[in-house]
């Protein structure tokens, strides 16, 4: 066995091993099993509008695990996730929108419907080659890797840390939202890109597609997670936990900051490009109201819920949250606020560690749960 | 004494000095924290730094580290290379290691990990994400832990350890650095009689093999270094020499009452 | 058209269906569109009611077309290059349209013979003699047409009552009310309307905004208006009210204005309504025949900061032949245009540092509890939004219990009323969740944004999801003109003024004040502090109340130049994380710079590259600048920050 094979397969242990297998398998079969192989009207079947709706919270769940990566592990919480998001939604946004082709409603074989409408001529330099879709797929990857780059590099190697770079990373979103909201931009402005057709040729209403997209989903969540965990199990997962317990020692130690810091900032952004790609075709429009603020640090709620620093509750926690999300917004939608809110305030007063760490505790020992929490941990993440 | 000193930096080869400051000085608002400041240490060579609190020994350490941009003057290291123009990462990596004040491990880190962090090796982002403990490396850390007296410590994380087995880990970290320079800031500060005894002993045995620069205020600690002492006052040298001879220098006793 | 034939056409309507008189207009209107549109117009003959006749008379005059865009028949009437569209049915005003996207409705011989019965009624209606009243009440007429054949006689009574009247009309502030149709004139008195009776200028009730229809005019009416007004207004003996009569008529006077403005100028004793004076009779001789008073003229103008003078001159400049005068022109235009510009950067740097203000109330609470106390509060700006709710509290319950005549006076109340309201909000706030939270700013940052979710959504549940207004006293409406043009408004400037205060008010209580050395020495070393026996705690809630209280000062301020809604707060909480951003942690001085820099950035980007755009350049420097300067413009310097 060579040294990285080695090293992929010690990953997860062999319970650990087990486990992902099963809920992977578990989570890529049953749904489809559910909304297709069964009789319409049986209690089990699952509906059609919930293939999607799995699918996008997986989506979320990757997007979780992108910011876990970056805050749990680096100590950098970035209010800023939701615009690498919706980047990759829009690199896919504009492949879907060139597959329209001809059967838009100004029919134009080359303008999607809102240039023909803003009276554009031709198609903008930066939309070329989206009608491809490896082309559009490097993208997804590529557009949010740059920003989250070129950003990243200017922060951390000025040392901008802490609240400050959480500040800059919601203005930087903010921004964003503002540019994406104009017309001019060349992005669709306020309604953003929708009335998708099809993608490689497949329908996007379909329910085929649809549990394609699920499955994809859920593969790209299994993938998302391997890489994860390669990351922080490596040595430069500890240097991440390092810097963010002492980031003068870690310097003094000859290791960059800012390039370790990088690293994880820029791989989570592809990540939540990813993210981004797999969700619009799923939901069907990407519009510039993604790029709001309010969506970025909802995110990071999600990771808090389920206990940062563990990739299972970035997961877990994305899965419960908007589980609850979908199901209060329906039953009592006044209530959703309170209820976000509140929990925002339960879990970094009552529950610091999340759900993992919940767990983590009971695991040890019924006493230490109601043992304070050390506050070690907490109180140099600035 | 600082004409003594501008001449034994002046008599020195310069293939011989370990670390070499022309005129530094640092200032904060105002206040001079290092005022033209001039210093040799010599390679292999043991020295205390002392001086009263506000002297500027912290600040040094920040110069030569790294940390801080001197305001004029620089700071040579091996002979002819100026620490002023390079960041703290690629000091580290030249070959000077610094042990701060207050001790910094990697609190979530077990002991273990904080040493094979320490250990030199590649420092790149790329090098680190694939990099793979090998046997050869596994031994030193093994051996180190032996050396700081942590081996059956090895899987706690350090911030389950006393204060004084902190400090050695940190000492511990640096030696994994291989550096030719060590800067130990109060390497006994909070430490009982016996554990300081020991930290004596360890400093003792790195002479020789590595330049050492201790700064302390414990009086015991720097005569059982039995090393030369330079005193620094008010961002200046004060006097340097035996712990004898500054002891005893009447500009010494009036700044700084030594115990 | 012969008699005869005329007589035969008139039979046949009344030989139509009844059927016809139970269409309604819309339907009967779209018929006019028809190849045939006779039987249309006599169906319209047939029925009684007013709006049938003005629609019928508007056809006659050539005022009713088809809309290309959905065959729809309405009303249009000329106003400058575009024409006002309105409903023919309703009579409410629509659109705006080109000439190209409507067409005409085109009468043949026959139907123009339909319609000639028509023109004697109005015709006989116009011989009778008027007295003030009635003149006004002509005001209320169909067509524009009419509406400025009625200013006209209104003018002509020569009564000084018509000036409010006619001001009001041209404002917008003339109304029908509904019921009666009796003409008002409604003034704003926070969500309401107060009335006052137009024919007789007699004060009304306060009624809703429903209960009553603006009476509408176009540009065309406006400049109608204006110069009437001037032309009364040049006999009041009020200085003022000749002066602004003068102004009125600058570019828009009639050869009778003009030899009235000369009589006028001849007599004046004010300087200002002299100047007035001066410049609308030397607007009127530009274009006049006399070479020499045209140059004089030319001379008066060059001097003047009007934007009328400004369009003027560039008319006059594009029409001009005499070569001598075309010279004198462009000096004039030249002058005109350097000084406007000098004054636009005014006004900019004015909207600016009014921008700036706002911003700095909104920070200076946050550089409070940001700076002073490192603690990230993401609910700061639900602290401005109570502040502006329970502005608008005050504001109920003085219309409620309190004499009408107090109601001005308010906002007096309401000021430390929002202190006080955001002050205990914020005092909670840090007792309940805060204070667990200290030494952990990313948490803090996450518990107090679910803090603001709920307070929005509690604003939303108790006061409803729209907007709430709240009204400016009489004190703060209207503004003055500084200099030609540069209009200074006194709500914003009383928001500077009060940020100022406020300001100030901090720096004395941070410098001078126990508990401000409290304070300061919590901040500096915490345990220290609480070793000399300063209550640490205590001093944190009072600390977290005070930021919170200017938090909601600055609601009242907001609470004057916009709408109240939910998530007000939202607005400027990005903004003023910037202010302290830039400005530097923990200083007062860099948070003033930080937010005048940033409010007249905005206001001096925006004219370049427009609102958005600005912003945008605005944050992405924000942005940059924190690359280099990690700590804001004043940050603190050495060891005790790295710690």
């Amino acid at each position: 066995m060579t040294p990285l094979t080695f090293r992929l397969a010690r990953l997860l242990d062999a319970r650990g091993w087990a486990a992902f297998a099963a809920i992977a398998v578990a989570a890529a079969m049953v749904v489809p099993l559910l909304n297709t192989a069964l009789p319409a009207g049986h209690p089990l079947r699952l509906p059609d509008y919930m293939v999607p709706l799995l699918g996008k919270y997986v989506c979320y769940a990757i997007l979780a695990l992108a910011l876990d990566l970056c805050w749990g592990y680096a100590g950098i919480l970035s209010l800023g996730h939701g615009a690498f998001f919706a980047l990759g939604g829009y690199c896919m946004g504009m492949y879907l929108m060139r597959q329209i082709g001809t059967r838009g409603v100004y029919g134009h074989p080359v303008l999607p419907d809102f240039m023909v409408f803003l009276n554009w001529k031709e198609l903008p330099a930066y939309w070329y080659g989206f009608d491809m879709f490896w082309y559009a797929l490097l993208m997804v990857v590529l557009v949010p890797g740059a920003l989250a780059f070129v950003f990243g590099f200017l922060a951390f190697r000025s040392r901008v840390t802490g609240v400050y770079l959480s500040i800059i990373t919601q203005a930087l979103t903010f921004a964003m939202m503002l540019g994406f909201f104009r017309n001019n931009f060349g992005f669709g402005g306020n309604n953003g890109l929708t009335d998708f057709k099809e993608l490689l040729g497949f329908d996007v209403q379909a329910r085929s597609t649809r549990i394609g997209l699920y499955v994809a989903s859920v593969l790209a969540l299994a993938l998302a997670f391997l890489a994860c965990r390669f990351v922080v199990t490596s040595k430069l997962g500890r240097v991440m936990l390092a810097l963010r317990d002492a980031e003068s020692r870690v310097r003094f130690l000859g290791y960059s900051v800012t390039s370790a810091k990088l690293f994880a900032f820029t791989l989570s952004a592809m990540l939540a490009g990813v993210a981004g790609a797999l969700y619009v075709p799923q939901v069907g429009i990407i519009n510039p109201s993604e790029f709001s603020p309010a969506n970025s640090i909802e995110v990071a709620i999600w990771v808090a819920v389920g206990g940062r620093g563990t990739l299972v509750g970035a997961v877990l926690g994305a899965f419960l949250v908007n589980f609850a999300k979908t199901w209060l917004t329906g039953a009592a939608p006044e209530v959703w606020l309170f209820f976000l809110g509140a929990l925002f305030i339960g879990v970094t007063l009552f529950l610091p560690r999340g759900l993992a760490g919940l767990a983590g505790q009971w695991r040890a020992g019924l006493g230490a749960a109601f043992r304070r929490r050390p506050g070690a941990v907490e109180a140099r993440d600035a | 004494m600082p004409d003594a000193n501008r001449s034994t930096a002046a008599s020195a080869a310069v293939e011989d000095r370990q670390l070499y400051l022309d005129g530094v000085t640092v200032s904060f608002d105002g206040f001079k924290a290092l005022n033209d400041l001039s210093l040799v240490v010599a390679k292999g060579e043991l020295r205390s730094i002392i001086g009263p609190n506000g002297a500027g020994k912290t600040t040094l350490m920040d110069v030569v580290t790294g940390k801080t941009r001197p305001d004029s003057g620089r700071a040579f290291f091996a002979g002819d290379v100026d620490l002023t123009r390079l960041d703290e990462a690629a000091i580290a990596t030249l070959g000077i290691g610094r042990k701060f004040q207050k001790p910094t491990v990697f609190e979530n880190l077990s002991v273990f990990e904080n040493l094979e962090l320490a250990l030199s090796g590649p420092r790149g982002a790329w090098a680190t994400l694939f990099a793979q403990l090998a046997p050869p490396e596994a031994e030193r850390i093994d051996a180190m832990l032996e050396r700081i007296g942590l081996e059956d410590r090895r899987a706690v994380p350090a911030g389950a350890l006393s204060h004084g087995q902190k400090q050695w880990l940190e000492i511990g970290m640096l030696l994994m650095q291989e550096p030719q320079l060590l800067l130990l800031d109060e390497p006994v500060a909070g430490m009982t009689d016996r554990e300081t005894e020991e930290t004596a002993k360890l400093v003792l045995s790195l002479a020789g093999q590595h330049t050492v620069v201790v700064v302390e205020h414990d009086m015991e600690f720097v005569r059982a270094l039995g090393a030369r002492v330079t005193v620094l006052h008010e961002g200046r040298v004060l006097a340097e020499g035996s712990i004898d001879h500054v002891q005893n220098d009447p500009r010494v006793v009036e700044v700084y009452l030594g115990r | 058209m012969n008699p005869l034939k005329r007589f035969v056409l008139s039979g046949l309507i009344w030989l139509l269906p009844a059927t016809g008189l139970a269409q309604d207009l819309a339907a009967l209107l779209a018929g006019l569109a028809d190849a045939d549109p006779k039987p249309a117009i006599e169906a319209l003959l047939k029925s009684d009611d007013a709006k049938s006749k003005a629609a019928l008379t508007a056809l006659a005059e050539g005022r009713l077309f088809k809309r290309l865009a959905d065959g729809a028949v309405v009303s249009a009437e000329k106003d400058g290059p575009m024409y006002v569209v309105t409903n023919a049915a309703s009579g409410e005003i629509e659109d705006m349209a080109k000439e190209e996207e409507l067409e005409p409705i085109g009468l043949d011989d026959d139907a123009k013979a339909l319609l000639a019965h028509l023109g004697t009624a109005p015709a006989d209606r116009k011989e009778a003699p008027l007295d003030f009243a009635g003149a006004v009440n002509a005001l209320n007429a169909e067509s524009f047409s009419e509406k400025a054949k009625a200013i006209e006689r209104l003018t002509q009574l020569g009564d000084g009552r018509a000036v409010p009247v006619l001001q009001a009309l041209a404002d917008g502030r003339l109304f029908t009310r509904r019921g009666d149709g009796a003409l008002v004139i409604g003034d704003r008195a926070g969500n309401d309307l107060r009335l006052t009776a137009a024919t007789t200028l007699e004060r009304g009730d306060v009624v809703k905004p429903g209960a009553i229809e603006p009476v509408v005019i176009n540009n065309n009416l406006r400049n109608v208006v204006r110069e009437a007004v001037g032309r009364l207004g040049l006999v009041s003996p009020d200085a003022a009210a000749r002066r602004n009569a003068a102004d009125a008529l600058i570019g828009a006077a009639t050869p009778e204005a003009v030899t009235l403005l000369r009589e006028a100028a001849a007599k004046e004793k004010d300087r200002a309504a002299r100047a007035a004076m001066m410049l609308a009779i030397a607007a009127s001789d530009l274009n006049g025949a006399d070479k020499a008073l045209r140059l004089a003229a030319l001379d008066v103008l060059s001097a003047s900061t009007d934007l009328r003078v400004r369009s003027l001159l560039q008319a006059r400049l594009a029409a001009e032949t005499d070569p001598e005068i075309k010279v004198a022109l462009d000096k004039a235009f030249a002058g005109v245009q350097r000084k406007l510009m000098v004054i636009g950067v005014a006004e900019n740097l004015f909207q600016g540092v009014s921008l700036g203000s706002v911003l700095l109330l909104a920070a200076i609470g946050l550089a409070i509890t940001f700076g002073v106390m490192g603690v990230i509060n993401m609910a700061h700006g639900e602290m401005i939004m109570l502040g502006a709710y329970t502005t608008f509290v005050v504001q109920e319950l003085f219309r409620a219990w309190m004499p009408p005549s107090w109601f001005d006076y308010y906002l007096l109340y309401a000021i430390p009323a929002g202190f006080a309201a955001a002050g205990l909000a914020g005092i909670a706030l840090e007792r309940s969740v805060i204070r667990f939270l200290y030494g952990r700013p990313l948490e803090t940052l996450l518990a107090t944004w679910g803090i603001s979710l709920v307070l929005q959504q509690l604003v939303r549940t108790l006061f409803g999801a729209p907007n709430k207004e709240v009204a400016n006293p009489a004190w703060m409406t209207g503004g003055f003109e500084l200099t030609g043009g540069f209009l200074v408004v006194y709500n914003r400037l009383y928001i500077v003024v009060f940020c100022f205060i406020v300001l100030a008010a901090i720096a004395v209580i941070l410098r001078h004040t126990t508990f401000g050395l409290n304070m300061r020495a919590v901040t500096q070393n915490r345990d220290m502090a609480s070793a000399m026996g300063i209550r640490a705690g205590r001093v944190d809630m009072l600390t977290f109340g005070l930021g919170s209280g200017v938090a909601g000062m600055a609601g009242v301020a907001l609470s004057q130049i916009g709408n109240v809604s939910p998530n007000l707060g939202q607005i400027y909480i990005v903004d003023s994380f910037m202010v302290v951003v830039f400005g530097g942690v923990g200083n007062l001085f860099g948070t003033l710079i930080g937010a005048m820099t940033l409010g007249v950035a905005n206001k001096l980007l925006e004219p370049f590259a427009g609102a958005v755009l600005g912003k945008i350049a605005v944050l992405v420097a924000i942005i940059l600048f924190i690359q280099k300067r990690p700590r804001g413009l004043f940050a603190l310097k050495g060891r005790a920050v790295e710690a």
